[in-house]
């Protein structure tokens, strides 16, 4: 019930959120806020987050650490078949189908990724996605730490996905809390990885991510199409 | 943060291209890819990480197939044309810098991947095309690599890359325009000086 009602919550969120963004613009009226917070989120990464991901590398073999993200993966095609079908676009859907099936079947629960070795394509749709498809603007922008960048329109997204994720339904508590810390050290490796390469291109952190991330998500609920860029000038 | 699992592959994006000039552009993303892999995957000096080498390789290897100027005037957008010949000069030295650099470090990175090439579609005498690419990650989706590129006297040069959706001018355009509303075009030549001699 609780949860229910704070899905209608976001819901609302959603729909209220920032009714001026053409595509293309930057919505960021927090900007203030999330550079702050962006601020913030820079030593937690640097001297909390690498030295534990740094950790996890040097501890766990690659095939477990590939495990684990397969196993987020799995849970994404999960909600990427919800997506497809809320966006029609039922040729993912079979796909997305496939690959939960083989993979939690055949895989161990999605630990191993039978159904890319098979070739068959991930959907990759999300909320998100499904709420731009339906053409809600992303809103304002929003810097979350450790989490990383997000908009109102995809962070709401992101909240019902962790609210309907199968891991917490998992009865036992510290093995569903297990899972919880791997799958975010698992992402948080990814992020430092690349936060190498954006310490070396940016000249403003903070806004390349930005664009980054907006043009990024863009490009994703188009399918790889977005419509061209209209010139500022 | 899934952004960043697809920003590791920007280790790829700058394999392009030296050529002939009548090489028709997909072939020469092709065979400047491949060239560079070959090197990077055999040679010593780049295997132990040795940054002047790396560098040379992507000077020599990548660089000449770049339409810098075409780059820096696009990342620019409408300040451009306020930009004086000597500010624009600077600008694209500067610019060409970072980039070197930052792919320099990217393809340290760099690890078991592979280029997949999808075919060319576009008309015999077009004169921009966009070249597509995916680079095949151990355990990830793939990523595309897109590379915008046009039609010169000097062959086909490129002057966009677009990694999984990000294009990177249009990336630098908010760069470039936040510096420029802070500090003008000289403010901007300045925090790319700072950056690159850092």
């Amino acid at each position: 019930m609780k949860r229910t009602c704070a899905v209608a919550a976001l819901a609302c969120a959603a729909l209220l959120s920032g009714c001026a963004t053409a595509p293309g613009k930057i919505y960021d009226p927090f900007e203030a806020g999330n550079r702050a917070m962006f601020a913030i989120n820079e030593p937690i990464m640097e001297y909390i987050a690498k030295p534990v991901a740094q950790f996890y590398v040097a501890v766990t073999p690659s095939f477990f650490r590939a495990a684990v993200s397969n196993y987020v993966n799995n849970i994404d095609d999960l909600f990427s078949i919800v997506n497809d079908a809320l966006q029609g676009k039922w040729d993912k859907m079979g796909n997305d189908m496939a690959r939960v099936m083989l993979n939690t079947g055949f895989g161990f629960g999605g630990l191993i990724d039978i159904a890319s070795d098979l070739s068959i394509p991930r959907g990759e749709e999300d909320f998100g996605q499904t709420f731009g498809y339906w053409g809600f603007p992303q809103g304002p922008y929003l810097f979350i730490p450790v989490w990383g960048p997000t908009t109102v329109r995809d962070g709401t997204g992101s909240i019902l996905r962790l609210l309907w994720s199968p891991t917490n339904e998992i009865p036992n508590v510290p093995v569903r809390n297990v899972i919880y810390g791997l799958v975010t050290l698992s992402e948080i490796n990814d992020a430092v990885e690349a936060m190498k390469l954006v310490d070396q291109a940016a000249l403003d952190k903070y806004t390349f991510i930005r664009r980054a991330y907006l043009q990024r998500r863009e490009y994703m609920v188009y399918d790889g199409k977005p419509p061209p860029e209209k010139d500022e000038d | 943060m899934k952004l960043f699992r697809i920003l590791p592959a920007l280790c790829c994006a700058l394999f392009a291209v030296s050529a002939l000039a009548q090489e028709a552009p997909d072939a020469m993303v092709k065979r400047v890819s491949q060239e560079v892999l070959v090197i990077i995957k055999s040679d010593p000096k780049v295997q132990a990480g040795d940054q002047a080498r790396i560098r040379e390789v992507v000077e020599t290897k990548l660089l000449p197939n770049f339409d810098f100027e075409r780059l820096t005037a696009l990342a620019m957008g409408r300040n451009w044309r306020q930009a004086a010949p000597e500010q624009q000069k600077q600008l694209v030295e500067q610019f060409r810098t970072l980039l070197v650099r930052t792919y320099s470090g990217a393809l340290t990175q760099y690890r078991d991947q592979t280029m997949d090439y999808k075919p060319l579609r576009a008309d015999a005498n077009a004169t921009e095309v966009t070249v597509k690419t995916e680079v095949i990650r151990q355990g990830g989706a793939p990523v595309p690599i897109d590379y915008a590129m046009a039609k010169t006297p000097q062959g086909w040069k490129v002057y966009d890359i677009i990694v999984g959706g990000v294009s990177l001018v249009t990336n630098y355009r908010d760069e470039f325009n936040e510096q420029i509303k802070n500090g003008g075009v000289d403010g901007l030549i300045k925090t790319l000086q700072k950056k690159n001699g850092a």
